[in-house]
């Protein structure tokens, strides 16, 4: 990559933020999500001092308010896991496809993940962490590939709202095919059901292993990929002129938003709108610089399924409520906010 | 007029021949339908884990006691039909409604989330304030009518352009669907048979009291949304040629719009909102009536068989008992995409 990548698109340069205003967001989010992970521990139904917390965090299992925290702090690096991947899918897949809506539940990928796992459980007596992540990454990458052809048909190529259009009916039409597959398969139901909503309880550090080392690649492509999409959003006359391998580099980014959101899906089940809604958050914080908006998406989204992940235990208690029914409460009126500006191709 | 030339005998033949052509092949229709549902229905009554001939069913409609048919018949089949009829029936004429009305295939009401909230409220009204039977209905009623006036309220900016609203009815349902999963998981029982009922439609465990309000509801709406068909019509040719033609554009639309939500509000808190099957039932209508006239009757028609044939797969058709809106979901959602396709490559109104 040569320097001449490093030329700010025009809108980077309007709303390009001094460094010194970043730098103070970066800290604002980091305490954020410190303060949440340290609720997330805290928070539940069962109520925990700190010297549990402490004793806990020190390997302690005695009391039963230990094993609580213990029980919670894989959950809480699960939410931050998570998030972190989503928010950072939404990112690269709003930059890849230049839309505005673009979000993994939305355009249908998190559902086609879904639908690969649970056929592979009820069919293919998939087994294995390992197996699973795969499958969900194969799906994911299936439907993204389906979707994008569907929303790119015709006249004006992929435009926002027809790319949004074919996700939320393939979306659609994966949820019925979910649907018809567990439903007989009493054995699987459970998982299935569970996993359906989204939702990151009963985490413990073998569910997380797995997952990890698929979340690293995907994010290290993901966070290489921040400056060809600052060339790709000049548009893809512009970017190849300024010797960006225009197909090579949407394919990376792309296929490290596919990583991403399929891994999340494996562990976590299908989220929406945390992809929508965390990008276009760090957009007002930090600008439209990749190159900061990238690494922001990614502390943003952990913060929020952390939070929406709390909210659910408080607001439900004694029982729980799984991260993807707030999300969708958070997010469709985003979403909502999003097609009403329809600031279309204006990334 | 009479200062033009008397068109030739013969075109004025052909013309007229053409229409009774499409006049016949609409009744034909119609009728074909129309029998499939009396089969379909007749069928749903006989067959079962136990098979009764329809001697004994027919014994059991006029009011006869029959060892053993008298319940399983009349107890359990019969509601169970009926409902899928009415469902079918609402659900049609409902979709086709908002179809033809908003010119857009993909505007039927469970795409864009008017069944869903019906179906939110019904959960509500159930489980959080343990109301039942037409208390319930008419929660759906009232929180139908809200969700559709604000999904237009939120799509309306200079006017209302299709896709836009299609968007943000999917965006509003995204919530709802929440609402409804955050509802069943406080009431503690989380049921997933229970959840598919109102995520997806369901017709188990169908009794009298959940059809009676629906049938009410079919019986005094469907006449007043079947008395609108020709303005209907003329709205499909733009809101300025039908007020030419001498249609009260708004108050026709607002009539159709409370009366085709009012079906799918009644319909939906007494089965569910069965997936896809307002979306079907107009399209398939359309291709098997061709351009010939409203498409009002036949849509309710499809709609009915799609339901009743359904709930047949779905109980017997395979190894698994599925309800009815699973399949419905299944042959929809490849009609959905499919439809999409086509219209992206059309490069229509997107």
């Amino acid at each position: 990559m040569t320097s001449v990548l490093t030329v700010p698109t025009p809108d980077a340069a309007t709303r390009r933020r001094p460094g010194s205003v970043r730098f103070l967001w970066l800290l604002v989010v980091l305490a954020a999500l410190a303060l949440l992970m340290a609720a997330s521990v805290a928070i539940g139904s069962r109520g925990v001092g700190w010297s549990d917390i402490v004793a806990a965090l020190g390997g302690s299992q005695e009391t039963v308010a230990e094993a609580a925290v213990t029980k919670r702090i894989p959950r809480t690096f699960l939410a931050v896991l998570v998030g972190a991947a989503l928010g950072l899918a939404g990112a690269v897949m709003q930059g890849v496809t230049r839309n505005p809506l673009a979000d993994p539940g939305v355009l249908g990928i998190n559902m086609g993940a879904s639908l690969a796992v649970v056929a592979g459980l009820a069919w293919f007596g998939l087994f294995g962490a390992t197996s699973i992540i795969f499958t969900a990454i194969a799906g994911a990458a299936l439907a993204a590939v389906f979707v994008y052809a569907v929303g790119s048909l015709g006249r004006g190529g992929p435009t926002p709202l027809k790319l949004a259009l074919a996700g939320a009916a393939t979306a659609a039409a994966l949820t019925s095919f979910i649907t018809a597959i567990a439903l007989p398969r009493g054995d699987i139901a459970a998982s299935v059901q569970s996993w359906q909503v989204g939702g990151v309880g009963g985490a413990t550090g073998s569910t997380i292993t797995p997952v990890l080392p698929f979340l690293v690649v995907g994010l290290v492509i993901s966070l290489l990929s921040a400056r060809s999409l600052n060339s790709l959003a000049l548009g893809d006359e512009l970017a190849a002129g300024l010797g960006e391998r225009v197909a090579l580099a949407r394919g990376l980014a792309a296929l490290g938003s596919v990583l991403l959101c399929g891994a999340a899906t494996a562990v976590a089940g299908p989220i929406w709108f945390v992809g929508l809604v965390v990008p276009h958050f760090c957009r007002l914080l930090v600008g439209v610089d990749h190159r900061w908006l990238l690494p922001f998406s990614v502390l943003v989204g952990a913060c929020l399924v952390t939070a929406s992940d709390v909210v659910g235990r408080i607001i439900a208690r004694p029982g729980e409520l799984d991260v993807g029914i707030i999300t969708a409460l958070i997010g469709a009126p985003f979403f909502i906010a999003v097609v009403r500006r329809q600031k279309v191709r204006e990334l | 007029m009479t200062a033009l030339a008397a068109p030739p005998d013969a075109a004025v033949e052909d013309v007229a021949r053409q229409r009774v052509r499409r006049t016949s092949r609409r009744r034909l229709v119609i009728a074909v339908l129309a029998v499939l549902v009396v089969a379909a229905f007749a069928v749903t009554l006989m067959v079962g884990r136990s098979f009764y001939p329809p001697g004994e069913v027919w014994r059991v409609i006029l009011g006869e006691k029959v060892p053993g048919a008298s319940f399983t018949v009349g107890r359990l089949r019969l509601p169970r039909g009926i409902l899928a009829v009415i469902a079918g029936l609402c659900f049609g004429l409902a979709g086709v409604t908002f179809q033809t009305m908003l010119r857009n295939p993909l505007a039927s009401p469970d795409v864009i989330g008017i069944s869903s909230g019906a179906s939110a409220a019904a959960v509500v009204g159930i489980v959080v304030f343990s109301l039942d039977g037409a208390a319930v209905s008419s929660l759906a009623v009232v929180a139908a009518l809200g969700v559709a006036l604000l999904i237009y309220v939120l799509a309306f900016k200079d006017g209302v352009a299709g896709t836009r609203l299609i968007l943000i009815g999917i965006g509003v349902g995204a919530m709802l669907n929440s609402v409804i999963q955050y509802v069943l998981s406080r009431a503690g029982q989380w049921d997933y048979q229970e959840a598919l009922r109102w995520l997806t439609g369901s017709l188990n465990g169908t009794s009298w009291t959940t059809v009676l309000p629906a049938l009410i509801a079919l019986l005094v709406l469907a006449p007043v949304l079947l008395g609108q068909t020709k303005n209907l019509a003329a709205l499909q040719l733009g809101d300025d040629t039908a007020a030419a033609l001498g249609v009260r554009v708004e108050r026709t639309r607002v009539i159709a719009i409370i009366t085709a939500v009012g079906l799918v509000a009644f319909a939906t808190a007494a089965c569910g909102p069965i997936a896809f099957v307002s979306f079907l039932a107009g399209p398939i209508a359309a291709r098997i009536v061709g351009p010939n006239g409203s498409l009002l009757v036949p849509a309710a028609l499809v709609g009915a068989v799609l339901v009743l044939v359904a709930d047949l797969v779905g109980q017997f058709a395979l190894d698994t008992r599925f309800p009815v809106g699973v399949v419905t979901g299944v042959l929809g959602a490849p009609y959905l995409i499919y439809l999409i396709i086509r219209t992206n490559r059309a490069g229509g109104s997107l």
